[in-house]
């Protein structure tokens, strides 16, 4: 590492760029290999993202020129727009719940069918990630939580004498948000649980007998000590996968319980971002938009980062 | 330069050292193979456990398994009821009279539209092809370098890819669409398929995959004489295969269920899933109908994770970040 640094430092400017530029010569093929995709990556990926950020500081409506307004996007966005202050607090209300929870749910189905026999295991597997498959299937909650009588929900609770009459489960606020969990936590073992599961069965099994000869005593330690630790890769990816998705929750409480919601009861950053910002709707004001989708940026990427640094310090 | 030309070149080397050497190669890939299937036959040693907590498990397990699956099972229930027995109270889960009039209906409903069921259908599957094919393309050829090459911006890209998969399209939906409009792509079906072309989350896959490949298969390769292109084409894309079918699952569902959104105006280049939600739009009376609509857009999804459910998992298998 040292003798390298020297040797760097001796390279004036000039000749260091000499150097690159051969190398970038060198690389034509490599180069040559990755253009097509990163072109695209590039056009659909980065490039809105730099450009919803400078939209976020005009107002802008698709039609005129943007206009630049410095920061009052922001300043609206925090102080005058009572909504976002909800969709705030429900985003996160919803992502600090599902987010946790269908990580540990992940890991704990991909740990417990990890040691059946064969068969048993792939079925299982095909059940729990059938549902976040399924397309738009998770439709299908509209029926049981119906508000009529023929609702599933309100006729087995009816048929049990728990309740007289039907309950407006998707009409009424305080149902809204424990509703979206459910039926986000239904969908939500997903590429992550995949992930688990095929990370569990590459851990060094040989470690594993080692350690039983080593007096581990139950599956607890055997877990905290081994398995964790040997996974960390595949659980910072699921947490990636995890912590995204409950953070950019939209269309299931548009199709469940409509947008906007009765009272904003399960209106999200995203479906914030939908009002302003989508063709369809009657806004168009993108500048404004932009500046709810630049602050979805940041905290998409800030709590991944931090849970990333979390989840390092695992088994160490 | 002539003494690299001279190591390339295979010619000197008597037919039978070649066919060593094609076999050495072999006997190479082979077992790397079987190092990446060795865990499937292993059983593994059981430390002290209960019956009370296996019987725990197994609770668990069936419990959120009835979970995970009733909503599903209803759905095909309800799509082999008839609407009496649909709205009947209490509302029972299994059919008594097991019938195929929603899917009746549903056809009978699909013939009187005015554009052909069958131009919908051709509309989503052209979709979901190009878009696939052109994905596991592009984006293996981009993953080879990024994990075999050394090459200056190598890093920075494999670190944007990362951080690329820490925000969801949301974020990124009103430039994307302004994108799309100044390349003139609104209203035609390339502004489902080319977007879909950079689909992060299979590259990230592709590359972690491609960094178990032994490096000296390739230089084996290279010796030999193979250019990079035929490296790639002969040896390595063979030899992801478990990856390739991983990413034609996952890009294989969001496109087989994409419905045109804000791109798509015109009916004909519409896809089947808008033509359908709309027979659903039908409201009460059309309960078993959507039913049956919901099934038959479920079935090819499950069924193709069913298939590769076991090359899916020898994939994400190698999905960690570090």
């Amino acid at each position: 590492m040292e003798k390298t640094m020297l040797v760097q430092k001796k390279l004036t400017s000039r000749e260091r760029r000499q150097k690159l530029w051969k190398e970038i010569k060198k690389s034509k093929v490599s180069y040559s290999m990755i253009a097509p995709f990163m072109l695209i990556f590039f056009t659909f990926t980065v490039l809105p993202v730099i450009m919803s950020f400078f939209l976020s500081f005009t107002s802008f409506d698709m039609l005129q020129a943007p206009k630049f307004i410095g920061l009052d996007n922001y300043i609206n966005l925090f102080l005058n727009d009572e909504v976002f202050l909800i969709a705030l607090k429900n985003t996160f209300i919803l992502a600090i719940i599902t987010g946790p929870v269908s990580y540990v749910m992940a890991f704990v189905f991909a740990w417990l069918i990890n040691e059946l026999p064969r068969k048993i295991r792939w079925f299982m597997t095909l059940i729990f990630y059938a549902p976040s498959i399924s397309g738009s299937a998770y439709l299908l909650w509209q029926l049981i939580f119906s508000s009529d009588m023929y609702g599933v929900l309100n006729a087995s609770l009816i048929n049990l004498g728990v309740i007289n009459s039907p309950i407006l489960w998707l009409e009424s606020p305080q149902y809204a948000l424990p509703i979206l969990i459910i039926v986000q936590l239904w969908l939500s073992l997903g590429v992550s649980f995949l992930a688990f599961i095929a990370g569990l069965q590459t851990v060094d099994h040989t470690l594993y007998e080692a350690a039983a000869i080593d007096g581990l005593r139950n599956r607890w330690q055997e877990l905290w000590f081994i398995t964790l630790p040997q996974m960390k890769s595949q659980l910072m990816f699921g947490a990636v996968m995890q912590i995204t998705s409950a953070l950019g929750i939209a269309s299931v409480s548009i199709s469940l319980l409509g947008f906007p919601s009765v009272e904003y009861s399960g209106h999200t950053i995203v479906t914030h971002l939908m009002d302003f910002g989508s063709t369809n709707s009657t806004r168009l004001e993108m500048g404004y938009a932009s500046a709810i989708a630049t602050v979805l940026f940041f905290i998409m990427l800030g709590s991944n980062l931090i849970v990333q640094k979390i989840i390092r310090r695992v088994g160490s | 330069m002539i003494k690299k030309k001279e190591l390339k070149k295979p010619l000197d080397l008597t037919t039978e050292e070649q066919e060593k050497m094609v076999q050495d190669l072999k006997t190479q890939e082979l077992q790397w193979y079987k190092e990446k299937t060795k865990f499937k036959k292993y059983r593994r040693v059981r430390l002290s456990r209960s019956l009370g907590g296996d019987i725990f498990v197994a609770i668990i397990l069936i419990a959120f398994g009835m979970f995970s699956a009733y909503p599903l099972i209803y759905t095909v229930c309800n799509s082999l009821k008839g609407l009496d027995e649909i709205f009947v109270f209490p509302p029972r889960l299994f059919p008594r009279n097991i019938t195929f009039r929603n899917f009746v209906d549903l056809f009978n409903l699909i013939g009187n539209t005015q554009i052909p069921i069958s131009r919908y259908f051709v509309n989503t599957l052209t979709i979901t092809l190009f878009g696939t094919a052109g994905h596991v393309l592009l984006s293996s050829l981009c993953a080879y370098p990024l994990s075999k090459h050394k090459f200056p911006g190598r890093h920075l890209i494999n670190q944007l890819i990362v951080y690329s998969l820490m925000f969801s399209a949301a974020v990124t939906a009103i430039p994307s669409y302004m994108i799309i409009s100044w390349l003139g792509l609104i209203d035609s079906q390339l502004a489902i398929i080319i977007p879909a072309f950079g689909f992060t989350l299979g590259i990230f896959l592709m590359r972690q995959f491609m960094n178990t490949i032994p490096d000296e298969l390739l230089e084996a390769a290279k010796i030999d004489g193979a250019n990079e292109y035929q490296i790639f084409f002969k040896v390595v894309m063979p030899l992801v295969k478990p990856a390739w079918l991983t990413l034609i699952i996952l890009l294989f569902q969001s496109l087989w269920g994409t419905d045109g959104g804000a791109y798509l105006f015109t009916e004909n280049l519409k896809p089947l899933t808008y033509a359908l939600s709309q027979i659903v739009a039908g409201g009460v009376a059309r309960t078993g109908t959507a039913a049956a609509v919901t099934v038959i857009m479920l079935i090819v999804p499950i069924t193709v994770f069913i298939i590769n459910q076991s090359r899916m998992l020898e994939t994400m298998a190698h999905s960690g970040l570090k």
